[in-house]
C-alpha cells in the first residue's frame, strides 16, 4: 500500500503512522440478541505479524471476516491505512486471504488459480505469467503450474493458496487457521516459511489460531481472544511469563493455580494466604484490595525444590511426590500442595539431577516474580 | 519376477490360487446377490426395449398371408413387370385371404407403405373366390388399380417379414412407382415435423426450467436450514399431487375464463376481448410441462450447490473479483454437472412426455409421444416401435453427446 497522503490528511497519517490496521469500538452481532464481538480496539502496525489466539467460537474468525469485507461491523469502525473500509466491498480493499481449506479453484489448475487476481486486475498476459513464476518459485512449486488442486497433497495445496494471496502484492494477507488441516511436522515447517515469508516481504499479518504453539512462534504480537473480547495484547514472551488474567495464564502453557485470599497487598508485592492456611508471596496483577479472593498463577519450570535456586527468604510450602513421568527432556512431577494434588513441576534432565521417588516429602518454592496473583 | 512364482501361502498353495480362490468365493457371493436385481431389469427393461426394437423392424402382417405372391418376389429382381403368374398367385392369396379372413391383416401392411391401400386388399378379396384366369384381367376389372406400379412396389416391400419400412414411414419417405425412396407429398409430412417440435420444444421447456430453478437451487442451497426446508417442501409439493390435479388447476388458471386472464383483465393489461389463449395449444404445453418437470432440475442442481462451499466465493471476491466475476468464473463452473444432470433429466423426461400434451396442449401442442399413443391405439404397433426407437436414439445420441462434452462421470443427480 503506497503511503499516497495528499496536503490535507497528512495530519491523520502521521498521527496514525504506527496503525496500518485500526479496529474502533467494533461490535458484531449476528441474531440481534448477543455480541459475539464486543468492543475490539486493536491496531495493527505496517510490517507486523499479529495473531488472534483463541478458543474456538470466540469470535477471531468473525473479527477476520470483518476485515476482509464479507460480514459487516454491527457498530464501531474498521480503518486500513487510515481509510475507513465498513463501506468498501470486499475485491476492492486488496487485501490477501488465506482459508483453512485452502478454497483453491478446483475446476482451474494452479497457475490459473493464480492467473485469476491478476487477470481481474486486468494485468497483461506477460506480465502475468511472470509474477505467476515468481509466486510459486517463492513458495518452491515452481514446477506445479499445470496441476490441478486435486492433484496436490494438502501441504502443496497450502503453498498454492499461500502464493495466491500473495500473488497480487497485498500490503495485508489475512490467515484463517491456514495450517489446521496438516499433520504436526508439516505444520512446523510451514510456520516457518510462512514467517520467512513475511519478513522477506515486509507484508502486515493478520493470523488466527487456536494453536498456542503455533502463535508463541510465529507472531510479533498475539492477541488473546475469548468471549469475544481481546484478553491480553502483548508480544509471545510477555504473554506466557506475564500473562494479565486468569484466562490468559491458563490458556498459555501450563500453570499450576492455588486459590486463596490476599492478605496483604504493598506496591508490586502481595501475601496471599492459600485455602489450606499457608501464607505465599506473589506479584499482584489483576487484584483489586486486600481480602478479595485470588488465583495464583505459577508456570511448573519456575518451580524449584533445591533452597540454593530460591531466592534468599523466600517462602517455601511443603510437597509430596505423587509420580514422576519420564518425558525425556524434561521430568514431570506431579505433587501434592497446599490441597491440591496436581501440582507440576517440571525439572530439567541434566547429567546431575535429583531423582525423586513417590511418597518423598520436599519443599517447593518459587521467585516471587513468577507467582502471579491473578482474578478468581 | 521369477521368484513370485515360487510364493505359496502358509498352508503350502500357490499363493496366486490362493488368492483367485479367496477372491472367487467373494464374487460368487456377490453374484448371488444381485441375481434378482439384475433378473429384474431383464424382464423389466431389456425384454421391453428388444421387442419394442424387434417390432420395428418385423411385421409378417402381408408375407405370412400371401405366400404365394411373396414367393413370386422372391424369384423375380425388383423392377421386374407383374407377369400372368404374379397375378395368379395375387389372386390365390387372395382367395385365402378371404377364407381366413386375414384380408385385413395383410392390407394393413401394405397400407402402411402405401396409404389407402387397404381398401383394395378387402374388397378385391371378397369376389376372389369367383375368379378365374386369366387372373391379370379378372383383378383389374375387379379393381383398375392393381396394375399401378406403386401398389406393386408396396406389396414387394411388405413381402419379407424383416424391413425398414416403418422407420421409411416415420421419416417421413415413401416408396415410388420403381421402388425407390422419395419424400411423401408436403401435406402429408408429419413425423419429421412433430420430432423436430418435440425437440425444439423440450429444449425450451429445458431452458426455461434451467432459468427458473438456478436461482431456487441456489436459495436452496444456501438458506438457513429451517427456511431451506420449507423452500424444499415447497419444490417437492408437485411430486406429492396427483399429476391429473396439477394439470387441471393449470387448467383453472390459464383457461380463458380462468384466474389469470381475470386478473389480468382485472389489471387492465389487456380488454376484455383480448383475453391470451394459454392452454389448450403450445404456450399451455409448455407452461406445464415446465412446472412438472422443474423438480427435477432443481433437485440436481441444489446437490451439487450444496457441496460447493462458501469460502470459493469468498476467495474470489478476496483476489478482487466482482460478484459477477464470481459467479461466471468460480461458482458457475462448479455447478455444471449439477446443470447437465438436470438439463439432460428434464430434457429426457420431456421428450418422452404424453399425458399433458395430451390434456392441455390442445391441437399444436401435441409431441411425437402422442402420436406413438396414437398409433398404439389404432394397434399399429410397428409404426409405433419404429417412432419409440428412433426417439430413442435421439436421447442416446444427446447422452453421446452430453459424455463428449462434460463427462458422464461429472453427471450428479445427487
Ligand atoms: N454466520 C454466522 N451466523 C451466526 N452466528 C455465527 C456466524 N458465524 C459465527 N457465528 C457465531 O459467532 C461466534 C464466534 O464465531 P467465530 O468468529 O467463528 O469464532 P472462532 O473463529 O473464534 O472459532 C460463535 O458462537 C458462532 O456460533
Ligand atoms: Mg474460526
Amino acid at each position: 500500500m503506497p503511503a499516497d497522503a495528499d496536503g490535507e490528511s497528512s495530519l491523520a497519517v502521521t498521527a496514525r503512522a504506527e496503525s496500518f490496521v485500526e479496529f474502533d469500538r467494533v461490535q458484531k452481532s449476528y441474531d440481534g440478541a448477543t455480541l459475539v464481538v464486543k468492543d475490539l480496539n486493536l491496531s495493527i502496525a505496517k510490517g507486523e505479524f499479529l495473531t488472534m489466539l483463541g478458543p474456538s467460537g470466540s469470535g477471531k474468525t468473525t473479527c477476520l471476516m470483518m476485515l476482509a469485507g464479507f460480514e459487516t461491523a454491527t457498530s464501531g469502525e474498521i480503518r486500513l491505512d487510515g481509510r475507513p473500509i465498513n463501506q468498501v466491498p470486499p475485491h476492492k480493499r486488496g487485501i490477501g486471504m488465506v482459508f483453512q481449506n485452502y478454497a483453491l479453484f478446483p475446476h482451474m489448475t494452479v497457475a490459473e488459480n493464480l492467473s485469476f487476481p491478476l487477470e481481474v486486475r486486468g494485468m497483461a498476459r506477460p506480465e502475468r505469467e511472470a509474477k505467476i513464476a515468481r509466486a510459486l518459485d517463492m513458495v518452491q512449486m515452481g514446477g506445479f503450474g499445470s496441476r490441478r488442486p486435486a492433484q496436490l497433497s494438502g501441504g502443496q495445496q497450502q503453498r498454492i493458496a499461500l502464493a495466491r494471496a500473495l500473488v497480487f502484492d497485498p500490503g495485508l494477507v489475512l490467515m484463517d487457521e491456514p495450517l489446521g488441516a496438516l499433520d504436526k511436522q508439516l505444520r512446523e515447517h510451514m510456520q516457518f516459511e510462512i514467517k520467512h515469508l513475511h519478513e522477506s516481504l515486509g507484508i502486515t499479518v493478520v493470523y488466527v489460531t487456536h494453536d498456542q504453539g503455533e502463535a508463541l512462534t510465529m507472531s510479533d504480537r498475539i492477541a488473546v481472544f475469548n468471549d469475544g473480547r481481546i484478553q491480553q495484547l502483548a508480544p509471545p514472551a510477555d504473554l506466557y511469563e506475564r500473562p494479565g488474567n486468569s484466562f490468559v495464564a491458563g490458556f498459555i502453557g501450563e500453570n499450576n493455580r492455588l486459590p486463596g485470599t490476599v492478605e496483604d497487598r504493598s506496591g508490586d508485592k502481595a501475601l496471599v494466604r492459600l485455602a489450606t492456611g499457608e501464607l505465599i508471596d506473589a506479584t499482584p496483577v489483576s487484584i483489586t484490595e486486600k481480602g478479595s479472593r485470588t488465583v495464583v498463577s505459577i508456570r511448573p519450570e519456575r518451580v524449584e525444590f533445591k533452597p540454593e535456586m530460591m531466592p534468599p527468604g523466600a517462602r517455601t510450602l511443603d510437597a509430596e511426590v505423587v509420580e514422576v513421568i519420564y518425558m525425556g527432556d524434561i521430568l514431570r512431577t506431579v505433587l501434592k500442595v497446599a490441597g491440591t494434588d496436581d501440582f507440576v513441576m517440571k525439572m530439567r534432565n541434566t547429567l546431575g539431577q535429583t531423582r525423586l521417588a513417590p511418597g518423598q516429602k520436599i519443599k517447593v518454592g518459587w521467585h516471587p516474580q513468577d507467582a502471579r496473583a491473578l482474578d478468581p | 519376477m521369477a521368484d513370485s512364482a515360487l510364493l505359496t501361502t502358509a498352508d503350502g498353495r500357490p499363493l496366486a490360487q490362493a488368492l483367485a480362490e479367496a477372491q472367487g468365493r467373494a464374487r460368487r457371493r456377490a453374484f448371488w446377490l444381485v441375481v434378482p436385481l439384475l433378473l429384474f431389469v431383464l424382464v423389466s427393461f431389456i425384454l421391453p426395449i428388444g421387442q419394442m426394437l424387434h417390432r420395428s423392424v418385423h411385421h409378417d402382417g402381408f408375407s405370412a398371408n400371401a405366400p404365394a405372391v411373396s414367393a413370386w418376389f422372391a424369384a423375380n429382381p425388383p423392377g421386374t413387370q407383374p407377369d400372368e403368374a404374379a397375378f395368379a398367385a395375387l389372386a390365390q392369396d387372395l382367395r385365402a385371404m378371404q377364407a381366413n379372413r386375414t384380408a385385413g391383416e395383410a392390407g394393413t401392411r401394405v397400407n402402411y407403405v402405401l396409404p389407402e391401400s387397404r381398401s383394395l386388399f378387402t374388397k378385391t378379396a371378397r369376389s376372389a373366390k369367383d375368379m378365374t384366369p386369366p387372373f391379370k384381367a379378372a383383378l383389374l376389372a375387379a379393381d383398375p388399380k392393381w396394375d399401378d406400379p406403386r401398389v406393386w412396389a408396396a406389396m414387394r416391400s411388405s413381402s419379407s417379414a424383416y424391413t425398414a419400412d416403418f422407420y421409411m414411414v416415420a421419416l417421413d419417405f415413401e416408396r415410388g412407382p420403381d421402388g425407390s425412396l422419395e419424400r411423401v407429398p408436403e401435406n402429408r409430412q408429419i413425423y419429421v415435423y412433430l420430432f423436430v417440435k418435440t425437440f425444439v420444444l423440450s429444449g425450451l421447456i429445458t431452458l426455461i426450467c434451467l432459468l427458473i430453478g438456478f436461482p431456487v437451487a441456489h436459495l436452496l442451497a444456501t438458506l438457513p436450514m429451517a427456511r431451506a426446508n420449507l423452500l424444499m417442501i415447497l419444490v417437492l409439493l408437485p411430486f406429492w399431487t396427483s399429476l391429473l390435479v396439477r394439470t387441471t388447476s393449470w387448467m383453472a388458471l390459464l383457461q380463458g375464463e380462468g384466474v389469470i386472464n381475470d386478473l389480468l383483465v382485472w389489471i387492465g393489461v389487456i380488454a376484455g376481448d383480448g383475453r391470451l389463449r394459454m392452454i389448450n395449444n403450445q404456450t399451455g404445453t409448455i407452461i406445464v410441462m415446465t412446472h412438472i418437470l422443474l423438480p427435477f432440475m432443481i433437485l440436481p442442481l441444489y446437490s451439487v450447490m450444496r457441496v460447493i462451499p462458501p469460502s470459493y466465493a469468498r476467495a474470489a471476491r478476496s483476489l478482487g473479483a466482482t460478484s459477477w466475476t464470481t459467479f461466471r468464473r468460480v461458482y458457475l463452473p462448479q455447478t455444471l454437472p449439477g446443470i447437465g444432470a438436470g438439463s439432460l433429466l428434464v430434457f429426457i423426461l420431456a421428450v418422452g412426455y404424453y399425458i399433458t400434451p395430451a390434456l392441455v396442449g390442445g391441437a399444436d401442442g401435441q409431441l411425437i409421444s402422442n402420436l406413438i399413443d396414437f398409433h398404439m391405439d389404432k394397434s399399429n404397433w410397428s409404426l409405433a416401435a419404429a417412432l419409440s426407437a428412433m426417439l430413442l436414439v435421439g436421447v442416446l445420441i444427446l447422452y453421446w453427446l452430453y459424455e463428449r462434452l462434460v463427462g458422464i462421470d461429472r453427471l450428479k443427480l445427487g
